[in-house]
């Protein structure tokens, strides 16, 4: 069983910048690895820091004001780019829990789900006025499928019904897949004729 | 009477396990399971975690392409790998094949080179096929007639254990392409012309079915550049209907049906075709006789100018933004800008027919002494070729490297890199900042205008050496 996500209550993290792909997620030199842990400090690697290795104190993610916070929001067609799971092992491992934004890549958006990274997806211009209100805490209720303001602004976002299950249940995608076995011979045993690969 | 189909709908249907229903996704069948060192390890190990093994190992084939130096090995047989831990994935999926019976192209083998180039060559990748790879270009299969698709890493541990994945049904976007091609424009211009026309976003939900008799005129290899770049719009995968010029390279293939069992598998994919009637989602049309060789001006693949144009005035700040980070002027023409660095090669355009024209443009002339032009074959079976043919002999007479197959340059995961600041002219499919390295700036060209360029030492018109050489 995956852990359980219901509701994440948190300030934003803006990044306004449309199309911000998954090199810039995580370039592509850390990808180095054989395991899923400790990505979240090569988030963003290259905004984070200047090419000389100096931090860039004014980078969203650097911000004291913006430390621990589990919301971002950001630009349109976010995670566009590979296939790398890296982006959102990266983005959690950096705290990250939500990103709302008026479009999400698909690869991406599967990705997350996988790693209880929730893709909320709402109007350009809702997210444009989230935008301007950073310091305003947020609430994503995964269960009502709504993000909410404390201004008492209600913004419903559409979600697929199982990935809703899968975050609330904290179902194991694989495990769920498993228990198809079934099923799953009774197709190659229908399909073998037409199975090519030598 | 049935309802017409397109293509992508006969081969979801075909592959579907469990049909999907409001609560859950349907359960997707994969014929072909591509593997490379970077993104399986963790697959992999979830299946340890759990005490299970590979379900179908024999619909399993891996290959090493990202990490793998473009050097060749030391006087001791050592491969200069530029970080252990690049050395370390190579072993590791190199032990996970040994340890579950999957076949891997290993070093050394004939058949290794960039997975999206090595599956089409064995004749593995075939029409009607569902392949999946935790590569976000595994479209570039989708040119066969199959349904193909990037997972990350968590799904490649599902297929590995289950030969399943979890999938809504994409929605159809038909791309029909008609027109000649102008020349010295090929598959990269049209599909860099595509998704400036549609947007980077301009496929995200969708599967591309390109058509048109652009399309058929195209051959196999300029097929693969085209869905290769389906990604890059944002799509799910990108489709070709299969026909005759399939079936032809598939003849050639080792890996495809033999004899009598080639002729039923023709005679199963010609029925692949979309149905006359059937209704896609979305549909576009391009005009393919207008389009010029093109470049890139800005930070995502969906900035491409022709060649011969003006830098445009930025429409937003990250416009704005991305033209800073590239160095170029708007309203300054593009052609003529200093190139620090040629790229040649990549699962989009590091095949035989893409070094050919390399090579055409390179033959008696000498790279431009500021540039530092890379070629980079996408295979083994290619760089074997394109040798056969003397094409290495005249990029190194032209003064550029001739290097070993892999991914190379375009990932830059494998210490082939662009230094800060250099402005790259790359074949390969992405642009984004630091794509190339950290302050890398690239423009995506075709081949034929990557080779102009190189020798110019400026970003420059393919048509132009064409011009000088009948002047």
């Amino acid at each position: 069983m995956n852990a359980v996500v219901n509701l994440i209550r948190s300030r934003a993290v803006v990044l306004t910048q449309a199309n911000i792909d998954t090199d810039r997620i995580i370039p592509a030199r850390f990808l180095s690895t054989t395991t899923r842990s400790g990505l979240g400090q090569h988030a963003f690697a290259d905004w984070r820091k200047h090419a000389d290795g100096s931090v860039d104190p004014d980078f969203a993610l650097n911000r004291p004001e913006n430390q621990g916070r589990s919301i971002l929001l950001a630009g349109r067609n976010f995670g566009c780019g590979s296939s790398r799971e890296h982006a959102p092992w990266a983005l959690t491992d950096a705290g990250l829990r939500a990103v709302v934004s008026s479009q999400v890549a698909d690869i991406f958006r599967a990705n997350a789900l996988k790693n209880g990274l929730v893709p909320v997806v709402l109007d350009e211009a809702v997210v444009q006025a989230l935008m301007q209100r950073p310091d305003d805490e947020l609430e994503i209720d995964i269960a009502a499928g709504e993000l909410r303001t404390p201004g008492g602004q209600r913004h419903a976002f559409a979600l697929d019904a199982f990935a809703r299950t899968c975050l609330l249940e904290g179902v194991d995608e694989l495990g769920w897949l498993l228990a198809r076995e079934a099923d799953i011979q009774r197709y190659e045993t229908s399909h073998r004729e037409t199975s090519h690969v030598a | 009477m049935t309802t017409p189909r397109t293509l992508f709908d006969k081969l979801w249907d075909a592959h579907v396990v469990v049909p999907e229903t409001p609560a859950a996704p349907a359960v997707f069948y994969v014929d072909l399971h591509l593997v490379h060192e970077v993104t399986s390890p963790q697959g992999f190990t979830d299946l340890e975690a759990r005490g299970i093994t590979p379900r179908r190992p024999d619909l399993t084939k891996a290959t090493l392409d990202h990490s793998t130096p473009t050097l060749p090995a030391d006087a001791n047989g050592e491969l200069p790998y530029h970080k252990p831990e690049a050395k370390a994935q190579v072993e590791r999926l190199r032990g996970n094949c040994a340890a579950h019976g999957i076949e891997i192209f290993d070093l050394g083998s004939e058949h290794r080179g960039i997975v999206h180039v090595i599956a089409p060559e064995l004749g593995l990748t075939q029409p009607g096929m569902s392949i999946v790879c935790g590569d976000s270009h595994t479209s570039t299969h989708g040119a066969f007639g199959a349904l193909a698709f990037g997972i990350g890493s968590s799904e490649v541990g599902y297929v590995l254990a289950t030969q399943c994945l979890l999938q809504r049904k994409p929605r159809t976007l038909a791309i029909t392409i008609d027109g000649p091609l102008a020349e010295s424009v090929g598959a990269k211009d049209v599909v860099l012309h595509v998704i400036g026309h549609i947007g980077v976003n301009g496929g995200t939900g969708h599967v591309i079915e390109f058509r048109g008799s652009t399309v058929r005129a195209m051959s196999m290899e300029a097929r693969m550049t085209l869905c290769n770049m389906a990604i890059e719009a944002g799509a799910r995968a990108g489709l070709v209907a299969p026909d005759d010029v399939t079936f032809e390279w598939l003849s050639r293939t080792p890996r495809a049906p033999q004899g009598r069992a080639f002729d039923a598998a023709v005679k199963r994919w010609r029925a692949l075709a979309t149905d006359e009637g059937a209704a896609f989602d979305q549909e576009v049309h391009v005009d393919a006789s207008r389009i010029a060789p093109a470049v890139t001006w800005g930070t995502h693949p969906g900035t491409a100018i022709g060649v011969d144009q003006r830098v445009p005035e930025p429409a937003d700040a990250a416009e704005a933004k991305a033209q800073a980070y590239m160095g170029l002027q708007a309203g300054a023409a593009i052609a003529g800008t200093p190139v620090d660095v040629v790229f040649v090669g990549s699962c989009t355009n590091g095949r035989l027919s893409d070094l050919r024209e390399v090579a055409g443009v390179l033959a008696g002339r000498r790279v431009h002494p500021r540039v530092r032009m890379l070629v980079v074959p996408g295979s083994e079976q290619v760089k074997r070729e394109a040798e056969a043919e003397g094409i290495d002999r005249i990029v190194r007479a032209a003064g550029a490297e001739w290097r070993e197959p892999g991914c190379s340059m375009c990932i830059a995961m494998n210490g082939d890199l662009v230094a800060p600041g250099q402005l790259a002219v790359s074949t390969s499919n992405r642009n984004f900042e630091g794509r190339q390295g950290p302050g890398a700036r690239t423009l995506l060209a075709s081949p034929l205008t990557a080779a102009a360029s190189a020798i110019a030492g400026v970003v420059a018109d393919p048509r132009s050496l064409a011009a000088t050489e009948s002047a």
